[in-house]
C-alpha cells in the first residue's frame, strides 16, 4: 500500500511539534522594558523598593510590576517611554544618589508566565540592535606589553648583576632583545655565565668584541606574555563592567589581541568609554626641596637627580622624589565618600599588607613633611606619521593633592582634591584593578532603545506580512495541497523560533531577515513536490501513484538545492561578524527545519488525508 | 490555479544568442561601473562614523548642517534617514585624535540643534584597520563560498554542470554588485550577507534545473542536447516562477516594512532573485551548450552511480 506512514512517524511529528510549541511560546509573551536597580555587593532591600515605588507613583509613571529578585530591584513598564523617564528619575533620586554603590540600568525582562518557566522555556535572546545597548571592540596595545616586559627584565638583570657584584656599563632593550654591555672581558665572562644560569627562559649570545651579552626573549615567552596580558585585561574589564551594574554583559576575547564588550541597555556611551578605556591609577610620593626649588626647576633650573618635576592641576610645579611609596595596585579597596571635615568629595582607600607596611614606615619617618598623590592616566591614540598609522601612547601625570603628614597612618586613609564624578570613577577603577596594557576602541556599535524597539516591530511585521502573503498565495495556487503546505510552513516558523530560544542564539535584525527569507524559500520544497505531482497527473498516472512519485522524484533535487544554500550559510557563519552571524544562524536553522516540515510534515498530512483511499482526482 | 496551463513548450535556447548578448552587456556595464564609479562603500568597509539621531518632530537639515559646519566636523555628510524626524550624519575616519570620542562629540553638537530632546538612535564607529579587515574577510567569504559550492556541485553532478552553475553564480554576483555601483546605493556588511544569500538562492535554482537536465538526458532516448535542455527548462519552469514569486513576496514585505536599516539587504536580494531566476534558465544551460554537453556526459555518471548503489 502506498502513501501510508507508520504510527511512529506521526508520533515523532506530534512530539516535535508539541515540544517546539512549548519552547517557542515564551516569545508570544515577549519581554517587558524594565529598570534594574542593584547595590554593589549587597542586596537591595524592601525599604529601597518602597522608596522607589513611591517616587514613581508621585511622578505618575505607570509601572507594570515591581519586585525584588536576585538581590536586585526589577521594575517593569508597559512602554519604552515610561521605562526611559523612570530610569532618569530614579538615577537622579536623592535616595539613590547619596549612596554611590547603587547602579541603575535598563533591561529587558522576559514576561514568560510561571508554568512555562518551569519547562525552562525562555524567549529568544535579542541582540543589541533589537534591545539597545553598546557593542565595543577593544584592541589591546601589545607593543606596550612587550615594552613593559623588556623593562622589567632589564631592571631585574641590573639588580641581579649588582647583587653578584659584576660591573656593567649599560643595559639597553629593543625588539625583544636586551643587550648588556660590560666594562671588561672578565665582567663579560662572569656576567654571561651568571645571567645564563639565572634567566633560563632567555636565549643568550655573547659578542666578545663589543663586550656585550645579548638576551633574546623567546617567542614562547612573548606568546605567553601576550596571552596573559589579554586575559588580565578581560578580567579587569569584567570587574569594571560589573561595577557599572549592567545586566547580562558580554566580555570576550576575539582573535589574538582584541576584546569584545557588549553592554545591553547602556546608553551613556561616553561614560562607558571612560570606564572601559581608562588606565587611571594613583601613586604616592614625597616632595623634594622647597617651593622655591620647584619654581626654579620649572624655569629651567636644575632638577635633583632623585626627583622629577610634576605639575598640579592648576599648573603649579612640584618636585617629587623618584621613589614611589605606594602604587595603585597595592590598593585593596576604594570607595567614594564625602570628606567629613571639608565636605568635599574624597576617595577612601584601603591598602594591602605590603602597601600598608611601606606607607606606615614612610609616614612614621616623615611626620610634618608634605606627601603628594599623583593621578596617572595612559591613553593610546592613533596618529599618522609619514603616511603610516602609528599608535602613540600618551601619559598624563597630575598631582591632585599635596598634604602634610600629620601622624603615622598605614592601612586606611582618604584622598581629597577630586571632583565628585572623578572621585566616583577613580574609586571604581581602583577597585576593579588596572589594565595590564592600554586598550583602544576600534569599533563601536550603539543602538538606542527607541531604534531597538522600532527594529523589533518592523522585523516582526515583515515576518508576519511576508508569511501571510505566502500563505494566501499557496492556498490559492495549490488549493488543498497549498493548505497542507501552509500547515508545514507554520510548523516551520514555530520550530525555528523554538530552536533559537532553546539555543539562546542571539537574534539580530539580519537574523529576522534570515527568517523572512526562509519563509519565502521554505515553500520551495513543497513547490517542487507539488509541481512533480501535477506533472505525473498530466502523464495520466493515478492520483496515488502521482503523489508517491512526486515525493520520491523531488527528494534528491530538494536535498541538493538545500545543501548548496547551507554551504553558503556556513561560510557566512564562519567568516562573518556579529550581525551577519545572526543571519547565517537563522538561515541555516530555517533550511534544516524546512526540510523536515516540508518533506516529512506535508507527507504525513497528505498520507493522513489521501492515503489508502480510492481517489479519482485530488485538489492540487 | 495554474500560471502556465498544462505543459509549456517554449524554445528558450532558440534565443540563446540573444540571451548571451544580453548577459554579456549586463556584465560589461556592471564591470565598467564597478571600475569607474566604484561602490558606495558603507563605514563597515571604509571605517568612519555614523550617528543617527531622532527629533520629536520634523526637522530641516539646514540648522544641523550649519551647526556641524561650524565645528571641526565640517566634512560631515548629513541626510534624513527614513523619516524627516531622523537625521543621519556620516563622517570619514580621522586619525591623530582619540577616535572613539568623536561620536560622542558629534552627538553633543547635534543635541544643540533643537530645543526639544534629541534622541540618540544609533552610533557606529569602525576603525580604519577594522574596516580593512572586514573588506578582506568579505571578499574571502565570497571566494570560499564559491569554491565550496563548486566542489559540491562537481561531486554531485559532473564538471560541465559545475562550471555551468559557477558561471551562473558569478554572473549573478557581478550584476548585483553592478546594480549597487550604478545606483550608488550604500554597500555595507548586510548587503554582503545578502550577496552570499543570493549565491545560495541562485544556486538553489540552478541545481533544480541541472537536476532535471540530468534526469531528462537519461530518460529521453531521442533529441539533440538543445532539445533536451529546452524540455528540462520547460519542465521546471512553473516551479522556478513559483519559488521566485513567493521569495519576492516576502522580500518586498521586508523591503517596505523592515525599516531603513534593512533596505540595502532586501534590495540586494530582490535584484539577486530576479537575476538568479533568469540565470538559472539561460546562463547555466547556455554554458552547457557552449561546452558541447551531450547525453554521454550524464550516462557515464549514471553507471557509476548504479554500481555504487548495488554495493551492499
Amino acid at each position: 500500500m502506498i502513501n501510508q506512514y507508520p504510527l511512529w512517524k506521526y508520533l515523532l511529528l506530534v512530539i516535535v511539534l508539541v515540544v517546539g510549541g512549548i519552547y517557542a511560546m515564551p516569545n508570544l509573551y515577549g519581554e517587558d522594558p524594565s529598570v534594574l536597580v542593584s547595590l554593589r555587593n549587597k542586596t537591595v532591600d524592601e525599604a529601597t523598593k518602597v522608596k522607589v515605588d513611591e517616587l514613581l507613583k508621585n511622578a505618575a509613571i505607570q509601572t507594570k510590576s515591581s519586585e525584588l529578585k536576585n538581590n536586585k530591584l526589577l521594575i517593569r513598564f508597559d512602554s519604552v517611554e515610561h521605562q526611559l523617564t523612570a530610569a532618569e528619575q530614579i538615577k537622579e533620586f536623592k535616595f539613590i544618589t547619596r549612596n554611590s554603590d547603587y547602579t541603575v540600568a535598563l533591561n529587558l525582562a522576559p514576561a514568560t508566565p510561571a508554568w512555562l518557566q518551569s519547562f525552562n522555556a525562555i524567549p529568544m535572546y535579542l541582540g543589541l540592535d533589537l534591545r539597545g545597548g553598546v557593542h565595543f571592540l577593544l584592541e589591546v596595545d601589545m607593543h606596550s606589553v612587550i615594552k613593559n616586559l623588556e623593562s622589567d627584565l632589564s631592571s631585574e638583570m641590573k639588580s641581579y648583576l649588582r647583587e653578584e657584584k659584576i660591573r656593567y656599563k649599560g643595559v639597553k632593550a629593543s625588539e625583544a632583545t636586551i643587550s648588556i654591555e660590560f666594562r671588561d672581558a672578565n665582567g663579560l665572562e662572569a656576567g654571561f655565565s651568571k645571567l645564563k644560569a639565572q634567566f633560563r627562559d632567555l636565549e643568550f649570545t655573547e659578542k666578545e668584541e663589543a663586550l656585550t651579552v645579548l638576551a633574546k626573549i623567546t617567542d614562547k615567552m612573548l606568546r605567553e606574555e601576550r596571552k596573559s596580558a589579554i586575559q588580565q585585561n578581560v578580567t579587569t574589564l569584567r570587574n569594571r563592567v560589573n561595577e557599572l551594574g549592567v545586566a547580562e554583559p558580554v566580555i570576550q576575547q576575539q582573535g589574538e589581541n582584541r576584546i569584545v564588550v557588549q553592554l545591553p541597555g547602556v546608553q551613556d556611551t561616553a561614560r562607558a568609554k571612560d570606564i572601559l578605556g581608562a588606565t587611571a591609577t594613583l601613586e604616592f610620593r614625597l616632595t623634594e626641596g622647597t617651593r622655591l626649588d620647584w619654581q626654579e626647576a620649572e624655569n629651567g633650573g636644575s632638577v635633583p637627580f632623585n626627583a622629577k618635576l610634576y605639575h598640579e592641576r592648576n599648573g603649579d610645579p612640584v618636585l617629587l622624589k623618584r621613589r614611589v611609596i605606594v602604587t595603585g595596585d597595592q590598593i585593596n579597596s576604594a570607595s567614594s565618600t564625602i570628606d567629613t571635615q571639608s565636605g568635599s568629595p574624597a576617595v577612601s582607600v584601603r591598602l594591602d599588607g605590603k602597601g600598608a607596611k611601606k606607607m606606615g614606615e614612610t609616614t612614621r619617618n616623615n611626620i610634618k613633611k608634605p606627601m603628594a598623590v599623583v593621578f596617572i592616566e595612559n591613553k593610546v591614540v592613533t596618529k599618522m606619521v609619514d603616511g603610516e598609522k602609528v599608535k602613540v601612547r600618551t601619559r598624563k601625570e597630575e598631582v591632585i593633592n599635596i598634604a602634610t603628614i600629620q601622624g603615622q597612618f598605614s592601612k586606611q586613609f582618604q584622598i581629597t582634591g577630586l571632583e565628585s564624578f572623578e572621585a566616583k570613577d577613580l574609586a571604581l577603577l581602583l577597585r576593579a584593578g588596572a589594565l595590564k596594557a592600554p586598550v583602544e576602541i576600534v569599533e563601536e556599535r550603539t543602538v538606542g532603545p527607541s531604534l531597538g524597539k522600532d527594529n523589533i516591530e518592523q522585523g516582526f511585521n515583515s515576518v508576519m506580512i511576508g508569511f501571510s502573503l505566502v500563505l494566501v498565495f499557496m492556498a490559492v495556487y495549490y488549493r488543498a495541497f497549498g493548505l497542507i503546505a501552509n500547515v508545514a510552513l507554520t510548523a516551520n516558523l514555530i520550530l525555528i523560533t523554538a530552536i533559537l530560544s532553546l539555543m539562546q542564539a542571539t537574534l539580530t535584525l539580519p537574523g529576522i531577515a534570515g527568517i523572512v527569507l526562509t519563509v519565502g524559500m521554505a515553500v520551495d520544497a513543497n513547490v517542487l513536490i507539488f509541481e512533480r505531482i501535477r506533472e505525473e497527473l498530466r502523464l495520466g498516472n493515478s492520483a496515488q501513484a502521482s503523489i508517491h512519485a512526486g515525493y520520491e522524484k523531488a527528494f534528491s533535487t530538494i536535498a541538493d538545492a538545500n545543501v548548496t544554500t547551507l554551504i553558503a550559510a556556513i561560510v557566512l557563519f564562519s567568516l562573518g561578524t556579529g550581525p551577519i552571524k545572526g543571519f547565517a544562524i537563522t538561515l541555516s536553522i530555517g533550511i534544516l527545519t524546512s526540510m523536515f516540515t516540508a518533506i516529512m510534515g506535508t507527507r504525513a498530512l497528505v498520507n493522513l488525508f489521501y492515503g489508502g483511499r480510492n481517489l479519482k482526482n485530488i485538489s492540487i | 490555479m495554474h500560471f502556465l496551463s498544462g505543459k509549456t513548450n517554449i524554445d528558450f535556447l532558440g534565443k540563446r544568442n540573444i540571451a548571451l548578448g544580453f548577459s554579456l552587456i549586463l556584465i560589461l556595464v556592471s564591470i565598467t561601473s564597478i571600475y569607474t564609479r566604484g561602490l558606495n562603500l558603507g563605514i563597515d568597509f571604509t571605517g568612519g562614523y555614523l550617528i543617527e539621531v531622532g527629533y520629536s518632530q520634523s526637522i530641516e537639515l539646514e540648522p544641523v548642517r550649519s551647526a556641524l559646519a561650524k565645528s571641526e566636523y565640517s566634512d560631515a555628510l548629513i541626510q534624513h534617514f527614513g523619516t524627516s524626524k531622523d537625521v543621519l550624519v556620516r563622517i570619514a575616519p580621522r586619525v591623530g585624535v582619540n577616535s572613539a570620542r568623536i561620536s560622542d562629540d558629534v552627538l553633543d553638537i547635534l543635541k544643540t540643534t533643537s530645543t526639544d530632546k534629541v534622541e540618540m538612535r544609533r552610533i557606529e564607529f569602525v576603525g580604519p584597520q577594522v574596516g580593512e579587515e572586514l573588506r578582506e574577510q568579505g571578499g574571502l567569504a565570497m571566494l570560499i563560498a564559491l569554491f565550496c559550492i563548486m566542489i559540491y556541485v562537481g561531486l554531485r553532478f559532473q564538471m560541465k554542470s559545475a562550471v555551468g552553475a559557477i558561471m551562473a553564480l558569478i554572473h549573478d554576483v557581478i550584476i548585483t554588485i553592478g546594480v549597487f555601483s550604478i545606483i550608488q546605493m550604500p554597500f555595507d556588511l548586510s548587503v554582503l550577507a545578502a550577496l552570499l544569500a543570493v549565491i545560495g538562492y541562485s544556486l538553489n535554482d540552478t541545481v533544480v534545473v541541472l537536476d532535471r537536465i540530468r534526469e531528462t538526458f537519461r530518460t529521453q532516448r531521442k533529441g539533440t542536447a538543445v532539445e533536451i535542455l529546452n524540455m528540462s527548462i520547460n519542465g521546471t519552469l512553473s516551479r522556478t516562477i513559483m519559488t521566485s514569486l513567493t521569495t519576492l513576496l516576502v522580500l518586498t514585505a521586508l523591503f517596505l516594512l523592515g525599516g531603513e536599516v534593512i533596505h540595502g539587504f532586501a534590495f540586494a536580494l530582490i535584484i539577486g532573485v530576479f537575476i538568479g531566476t533568469y540565470s538559472s534558465i539561460y546562463v547555466a544551460s547556455n554554458s552547457l551548450v557552449l561546452m558541447g554537453v551531450e547525453k554521454h556526459d550524464f550516462l557515464e555518471h549514471a553507471k557509476e552511480n548504479e554500481e555504487i548503489d548495488e554495493l551492499p
